[in-house]
């Protein structure tokens, strides 16, 4: 490659968000082999640790990175429905021949200790195939045709991972909500779920002699409101109605559907159940890990609680009370920071893209960063139940930082070829 | 740019609100609470404690009173106990499963990841037995321990024991005590306990998450060896003590005896005694409910706590009191008819001498000629009237240490009993004078002492006019420390030359013919005392004798009190005689051994059970007096 090349390739790559991406790989790295040190090993590297796994890992995501960053931009809105074939398949396979690791069958294992988790993939494949879709018809969902459609480009793989069944990485397939949002969907969809989330909260929390009559009083606030307009009036009606027999169903619904465990889980973070030795555990021993942390953080290495392994799962979906014990309030705010800034500025380089498809799935990306970030964050801090998903870029684990990387790098070569036709 | 653009900014806007929220509530679990941080020290960080070993203590002569046993507790944690046979275990420690089964429950209740107590105090041959098939119980391990253990089971009282600490105890050591801990409940092992307990050792260990050690906080900085508890040298002579034990086998009462020049406690026997080695071990639970039970009371230490009349006691005390202030001289006599007249009441004497001065009032113990000392003291020109001249005269008694505790280093010393003047003011108005309390001048009515007190009177007299505090440790640690309390003379107001007249009368006493204590007379030594003989509306008289000797630098002070043993003469005064001259010539005289064993076999017990045990008797001098009517109203 001679440098008139190299200049084509990496011409308009938006290097800010690769230094951010750096930058939280490296932060993974550190807190990871901070998760894994043991004063009793000797200090000499070890490739056989989890750390040095990861090392590995963030070299291949960096080749990765860049090989896709040397791709044709046209690559990926063509192969879209083929892409989105293949992880879609694999979900399949892992049904059959997956691994069972603390029991969902999420995992191939590919040999030599590697093991490869096709949800992490179906991610971007969904995202590709969405994109197309949206940019392809155009279709604006205001006619339920096109929501259906688009809901069942998304639904599949989410059923497929709910069968293994991983209730984490099947709700990561939610954010898709927020692209169709913004290419058209009606805000009342997302206000109809915020709804569903707070009467589901507040079925728990409020019997439902005062939740009734509350309800009930914003309804007629509503119906009285809207008199004159018969129609919004008789939806405002529809919705109250509705609004009571979800918390019937839920309250039905919750013990058939739900397993004990994840009804623990929901309880406890609803603060009905206290069991500091089951279920509650981990997130206890996270949020005293992240707490005694304190402002500036006991500093690197020096983490009991991280060191003496009183966090479960601590380099993979709890790493975030590594950073939080060792670096204090100071490194949740600069981890935060990142990747607030680096949402915020891919939703920008969204909105600068000519083509649709580029567009939609810049807003792709960033959704299921966000909701990565907000439900892993979450859980190490006891406000959201326990969801095993990783922290994008951070925790442990080949397969996630891998599809991250894709995930990302392909809007960065999309960004890069903003200017030409896809 | 198409009309949905500004959608942008709402979802962007929910990016920022959700990292708002993410961080705030990080915030408050970082920097606002510190209940994490706290959390997270008790995750990891506990402090093992090691055991000192308790401090021993010694005789005046080095020899061991109490020293220390290793012996050996099963412990468990309650959390890495894994199924085991229980049986087999409970066969090897020697319990029954049932109180194994609440043992354990008991350890898991108190905390299920820190080591309890299952048995405790394993005699080293179960430990032995056990220590081979340990690893068939994981979980289980054995932690050394020591207990008390007494050679010569002998001074119990003086001793006291050692119990585990009650919740009260934690508390009031504001947390330095730990469930399971040992603290001294009685005698030395309670007035000493500080020292003796010595300093617990503290390792601040590091757990990880599986409750394994990851070694010491910050390189063992903040650790601390333990050190051993101090030694205690007493000031007691296991020889006297074990002679005075044996002597007062199957009695009930007192002995002590004092040095008087620097108030060491060489004999400190109360009986019945009760064997120390029985509030130690396994069993010391069962022995301690069946000493409680018993009907003389074993736990009573009669010396500081059992309330006598002084009686003789206290008759050379009015003659000093009465010397001092020139009321008499020795040659001033008082005609004894064989009684006093005291207003209405009528105290009677034993005897009509006629004419008695101060040798031969002492010697013979005359009531009439105390009585007539008090009342020149308490009709003194100087005072403005005798309630004045009351409160002035009880002030000089309590320079004696009469009325007020002693402050011996034993923790339950009692105060004996010597009203001040406003009692009597309160009781009868203003309308009382000497006559009203006229059975005072005999050390009768309403005054009570400790065998201690008495002892300590003699100690005064012994050293001519002042008294160090008694006590039982002469000396702490290596370095033999003696606290200061324990060196100051206490001198009680009278001149050293008024006391000769009072020791010729207390000589005479014991050697001449015509003495009360003749029993107690020691070839070759020259003993100073009184006999006394105690009435006692329950039973028979105790019987009372008080002395040191020799009369030129006195050696040691002695009182003993046998109850309902009847006359001074027949037992008290021939133990002091015995201890007397075993601790002055090194052994009792030959001709006299046979008597000492006689002595040792009698059996001098009131029939029990006993109405409540109030060691408060009605006491009568040596002679007979009638019981007084305002003390009678008293009671």
């Amino acid at each position: 490659m001679n440098n008139q090349q190299n200049s084509r390739f990496f011409f308009n790559v938006d290097w800010i968000s690769i230094l951010v991406f750096i930058a939280l790989c490296s932060v993974g790295f550190i807190n990871i082999y901070a998760s894994v040190f043991n004063t009793s090993e000797s200090a000499a590297f070890n490739f056989g640790s989890s750390y040095g796994k990861q090392l590995i890992y963030i070299i291949a995501a960096l080749i990765i990175g860049f090989s896709i960053l040397l791709l044709d931009a046209k690559f990926f809105s063509v192969f879209s429905p083929i892409i989105y074939g293949i992880t879609a398949l694999l979900l399949v396979v892992v049904l059959v021949i997956g691994k069972s690791v603390a029991g969902n069958q999420a995992w191939i294992s590919l040999g030599g200790g590697f093991k490869l988790q096709p949800s992490e993939f179906a991610k971007f494949g969904t995202s590709l195939l969405l994109a197309r879709y949206i940019s392809t018809f155009n279709p604006k969902f205001r006619d339920f045709k096109s929501i259906l459609f688009a809901g069942l480009i998304i639904g599949f793989p989410l059923l497929l991972i709910q069968l293994q069944p991983d209730t984490g990485s099947a709700l990561v397939f939610l954010a898709f909500m927020f692209p169709m949002y913004r290419e058209g969907l009606s805000g009342y969809f997302l206000l109809v779920f915020l709804g569903m989330i707070v009467l589901f909260i507040a079925d728990f929390l409020v019997p439902l002699q005062i939740l009734i009559p509350v309800i009930l009083a914003i309804g007629s606030f509503f119906v009285y409101q809207n008199r004159r307009k018969q129609k919004v009036m008789l939806s405002a009606i529809l919705v109250t109605i509705i609004a009571i027999a979800y918390l019937f169903i839920v309250k039905v619904s919750y013990e058939k559907v739900l397993s004990p465990r994840q009804r623990d889980r929901i309880e406890l973070i609803l603060g009905l159940k206290i069991d500091p030795r089951g279920q509650g555990y981990n997130v206890i021993q996270s949020k005293i890990a992240i707490g005694s942390g304190q402002i500036t953080g006991r500093g690197f290495l020096q983490g009991t609680q991280t060191k003496y392994g009183y966090v479960p799962a601590q380099s993979t979906d709890f790493i975030f009370s590594t950073i939080g014990e060792e670096w204090g309030f100071i490194g949740c705010f600069v981890v935060i920071g990142l990747y607030i800034f680096l949402l915020l500025r891919l939703i920008n380089l969204a909105e600068r893209q000519r083509s649709t498809f580029s567009r939609v799935y810049g807003y792709c990306v960033a959704c299921i960063l966000f909701f990565h970030v907000f439900i892993n964050i979450g859980m190490a801090i006891g406000i959201v139940p326990v969801i095993g998903i990783p922290l994008p870029f951070i925790s442990y684990g080949g397969s996630s930082l891998w599809s991250f990387t894709v995930l990302l790098f392909i809007f960065l070569k999309l960004d890069s070829n903003r200017m030409g036709f896809i | 740019m198409d009309s949905l653009f500004n959608r942008k900014y709402i979802v962007q806007g929910l990016f920022i609100v959700v990292a708002l929220i993410l961080l705030g509530t990080l915030f408050y679990i970082q920097v606002f609470s510190d209940k994490y941080f706290i959390s997270a020290k008790s995750n990891v960080l506990k402090r093992i404690y090691t055991y000192p070993a308790r401090g021993v203590i010694r005789d005046r002569n080095e020899n061991v009173l109490v020293q220390n046993e290793l012996v050996y507790d099963l412990m468990a944690i309650p959390n890495d106990v894994k199924p085991f046979d229980t049986l087999a275990l409970c066969k090897i420690i020697g319990v029954d499963t049932a109180k194994f089964g609440k043992n354990m429950r008991k350890a898991r209740r108190l905390s299920r990841y820190q080591p309890g107590p299952i048995e405790k105090q394993l005699s080293i041959e179960i430990y032995q037995s056990l220590s081979e098939q340990l690893a068939r119980f994981p979980g289980f391990f054995v932690q050394s321990r020591t207990i008390r253990q007494y050679p010569d089971s002998i001074a119990s009282q003086f001793l006291g024991y050692i119990k585990e600490v009650t919740p009260t105890d934690i508390e009031k050591s504001e947390g330095y005590y730990r469930s399971g801990d040992y603290i001294g409940k009685s005698g030395v092992e309670r007035s000493y306990e500080k020292l003796l307990r010595g300093e617990r050792g503290v390792v601040n260990m590091l757990y990880d998450a599986h409750n394994v050690p990851k070694g010491s906080y910050a390189e063992g900085k903040f650790d601390t060896s333990a050190v051993s508890g101090e030694q205690l040298i007493s000031s007691l002579d296991i020889r006297l003590q074990k002679l005075g034990e044996q002597l007062m086998h199957n009695k009930i009462g007192s002995i002590v005896a004092i040095e008087p020049s620097t108030g060491e406690i060489l004999a400190f026997v109360s009986s019945p005694g009760y064997n120390p080695n029985d509030m130690v071990g396994r069993q010391s639970g069962n022995s301690y409910m069946k000493i409680l039970a018993e009907p003389y009371r074993p736990f009573n230490i009669r010396p500081i706590q059992g309330y006598y009349s002084p009686g003789s006691a206290f008759k050379p005390l009015d003659a000093l009191i009465g010397l001092q202030e020139g009321v008499i001289d020795p040659n001033t006599t008082f005609n004894c008819p064989g009684g006093f007249r005291a207003g209405n009441h009528w105290v009677k004497c034993e005897h009509v001498d006629g004419n008695v001065a101060l040798r031969m009032g002492l010697a013979r113990s005359c009531n009439t000629y105390a009585c007539y000392v008090f009342q020149k003291l308490l009709t003194q020109q100087k005072y403005k009237n005798a309630q004045v001249a009351y409160a002035d005269w009880q002030k000089k008694v309590k320079l004696w240490g009469l009325g007020d505790t002693l402050g011996v280093d034993l923790p339950g010393e009692r105060t004996g009993r010597l009203y001040d003047e406003s009692y009597y003011s309160r009781k009868y108005s203003k309308y009382w004078g000497y006559t009203t309390v006229i059975s005072l001048a005999i050390g009768q009515g309403e005054m009570d002492a400790t065998p201690l007190q008495m002892a300590n009177i003699m100690s005064v007299i012994a050293n001519r006019g002042y008294y160090i505090k008694p006590h039982l440790v002469k000396a702490i640690g290596k370095d033999r420390v003696i606290k200061k309390e324990y060196v100051q003379k206490h001198y009680v107001g009278i001149d050293a030359r008024h006391f000769e007249p009072v020791i010729d009368g207390m000589q005479d006493a014991v050697n001449a013919s015509w003495g009360t204590a003749i029993e107690s007379r020691i070839a070759n030594i020259i003993m100073c005392g009184k006999t006394g003989t105690v009435q006692n509306p329950r039973g028979k008289n105790h019987s009372v004798f008080i002395g040191f000797a020799p009369r030129d630098n006195p050696k040691i002070a002695i009182a003993v009190i046998v109850e309902n043993a009847g006359y001074g003469s027949a037992y008290a005064a021939p133990i002091a005689s015995y201890i007397t001259e075993k601790y002055l010539k090194d052994s009792v005289a030959p001709n006299k051994l046979a008597q000492v064993e006689w002595m040792k076999n009698q059996a001098v017990l009131p029939p029990p059970p006993m109405p409540k045990v109030k060691l408060k008797p009605k006491p009568i001098d040596s002679i007979k007096l009638p019981i007084l009517k305002n003390e009678q109203s008293t009671k």
